[in-house]
């Protein structure tokens, strides 16, 4: 298909294919997808499932009753750092599952197993599991029509962050560009008929490199370069998913979140939109008068707003609209802003 | 397969080069340089007036992905830039051998381009690289 390729955590994965930028646009307007089959797939089966996720994650399983829906949470460390991020699906009481990241696959794994010692839980991954992700406002329109015939219905009626298990598919409905469209688990030996299927049908096949721009926009962290083990949810914007309530449930790393909760966090996480020209890049230094010293923790050129933005993290006494950022030795004047910058197809800041 | 045209010159870092009529030489990045960056989202090209050592960093071109140095193989004077790039950076890679050219510059040294590699040599290069 004309892919560039490139290696990712072990894995030949196509940075493009053909045009970054394209595919970008492509997502946004109409449909594309992503071969994200390095992800690792762990399910966890057994009787104590929920009550042992309830203590691995920082957000609260309980949130889910419904068969099938998913639910974003970070997975801590004693310290509160972030082990990794993930999803899980509720499918049954007995048989929950979780989509992790590749890059982080082996120590998520061995943390879950030793963490699931204490619970009568058994930890299985799937590698024999594809994944593809339909993402763009027609992304479901061209799903839908390549799914069993009596599944159709159900998998249409799917609401956002729910899925559905057909015999051994699991489409749910989520992503990770800020677009609606279906995230797809498989069989690896199902998966290129389905790809193939989907691209004779007009969604156009997808690299890394549009997944990154697509997924800033949309304000969605990125594991390993937003955060890491050194990083707790509370300092990169994602407090939202820390489930402070029922107080007395005692998630891993509950303690520590709880102490630099009562301290106060040391960092704001923001979104940046440069002003100057120029592209903005991870590491990059951020200057904000009065306060300090921030980082840039994800940069790069916006493809729907033909600016660059950020995500930073920057001195949580910053009262300020405006900093600087450092760019190849010099510095540009970059405007603070709340993200997402993109959402649905639509710009969601001032751009002037 | 990229393009190289037999009238230009090459350099190892993958700019091209153009000995014009009135005597001085219009630099670029080749289309095998362009893509292999990808689509370019921001160029910056040097003032007139500014002296250039051969090897210098001359230009920088950036990716979506990344950012990048373009080294002239000569030294020489900035006789312009090309500032029109500041709003269509995509014409690199779209010609890059026509309206993606970076800059003109007046060599210290008017024999310094008969130094580097011809189309046919460049070729080589890349397949070897």
């Amino acid at each position: 298909m004309g892919a560039k390729l490139v290696d990712f955590a072990g894995w030949d994965m196509p940075i493009h294919y053909g045009s970054q930028i394209e595919e970008h646009h492509a997502v946004r307007s109409e449909a594309g997808m992503f071969d994200v089959s390095h992800m690792t797939v762990v399910d966890l089966i057994g009787g104590q499932t929920r009550a042992f996720l309830r203590h691995l994650l920082a957000n609260d399983v309980d949130k889910l009753q419904q068969r099938g829906k998913a639910l974003y949470s970070c997975m801590l460390n004693a310290d509160g750092g972030v082990i990794d991020d993930l999803i899980v699906y509720f499918l049954d009481e007995t048989w929950f599952r979780l989509v992790v990241n590749s890059a982080t696959r082996d120590k998520d794994l061995a943390w879950i197993e030793q963490q699931a010692q204490a619970f009568a839980v058994e930890v299985i991954e799937q590698p024999g599991l594809a994944m593809i992700a339909v993402q763009g406002p027609a992304a479901r329109d061209k799903v839908l029509p390549l799914l069993e015939a009596r599944a159709r219905d159900a998998a249409a009626a799917l609401k956002l962050f729910h899925g559905l298990e057909i015999e051994d598919w699991l489409v749910a409905r989520t992503g990770y560009t800020g677009e609606d469209g279906f995230e797809i688990i498989l069989p690896e030996s199902e998966a290129e008929a389905f790809w193939q299927a989907l691209a004779a049908s007009g969604v156009r096949p997808c690299g890394l490199g549009a997944r990154d721009t697509l997924r800033l926009e949309a304000g969605m962290n990125l594991y390993g370069t937003d955060m890491d083990e050194t990083v707790s949810p509370l300092a990169c914007g994602l407090a939202w998913t820390v489930s402070w309530e029922p107080a007395e449930r005692d998630f891993i790393g509950r303690a520590a979140l709880e102490r630099e909760r009562e301290a106060g966090v040391a960092w704001r996480f923001v979104g940046l939109l440069l002003e100057d020209k120029g592209v903005l890049r991870n590491h990059q230094r951020v200057l904000v008068e009065g306060a300090g010293e921030g980082e840039i923790t994800s940069g790069s050129f916006s493809p729907t707003l033909g600016r660059s933005i950020a995500l930073a993290r920057i001195p949580a006494i910053s009262a300020v609209d405006h900093c600087h950022v450092e760019v190849r030795g010099k510095l540009l004047k970059a405007r603070l802003v709340k993200p997402p910058f993109v959402r649905h197809g639509k710009v969601q800041i001032e751009l002037d | 397969m990229s393009e190289t045209p037999d009238d230009l010159k090459y350099s190892k870092s993958h700019e091209w080069l153009r000995g014009n009529a009135d005597g001085t030489v219009t630099l670029g990045i080749t289309d095998h340089a362009q893509a292999q960056l990808g689509d370019l989202v921001f160029v910056e090209v040097p003032e007139a007036g500014r002296e250039l050592e051969a090897k210098d960093a001359c230009a920088v071109v950036e990716s979506v992905k990344a950012a990048s140095d373009v080294y002239t193989p000569i030294a020489g004077t900035v006789v312009e830039g090309n500032e029109s790039l500041g709003d269509t950076p995509e014409a690199v890679n779209n010609d890059a051998y026509g309206e993606g050219w970076l800059l003109r510059l007046k060599p210290a040294d008017a024999s310094a381009l008969d130094s580097l590699m011809t189309a046919s040599e460049y070729q080589a290069f890349v397949e070897s690289e």
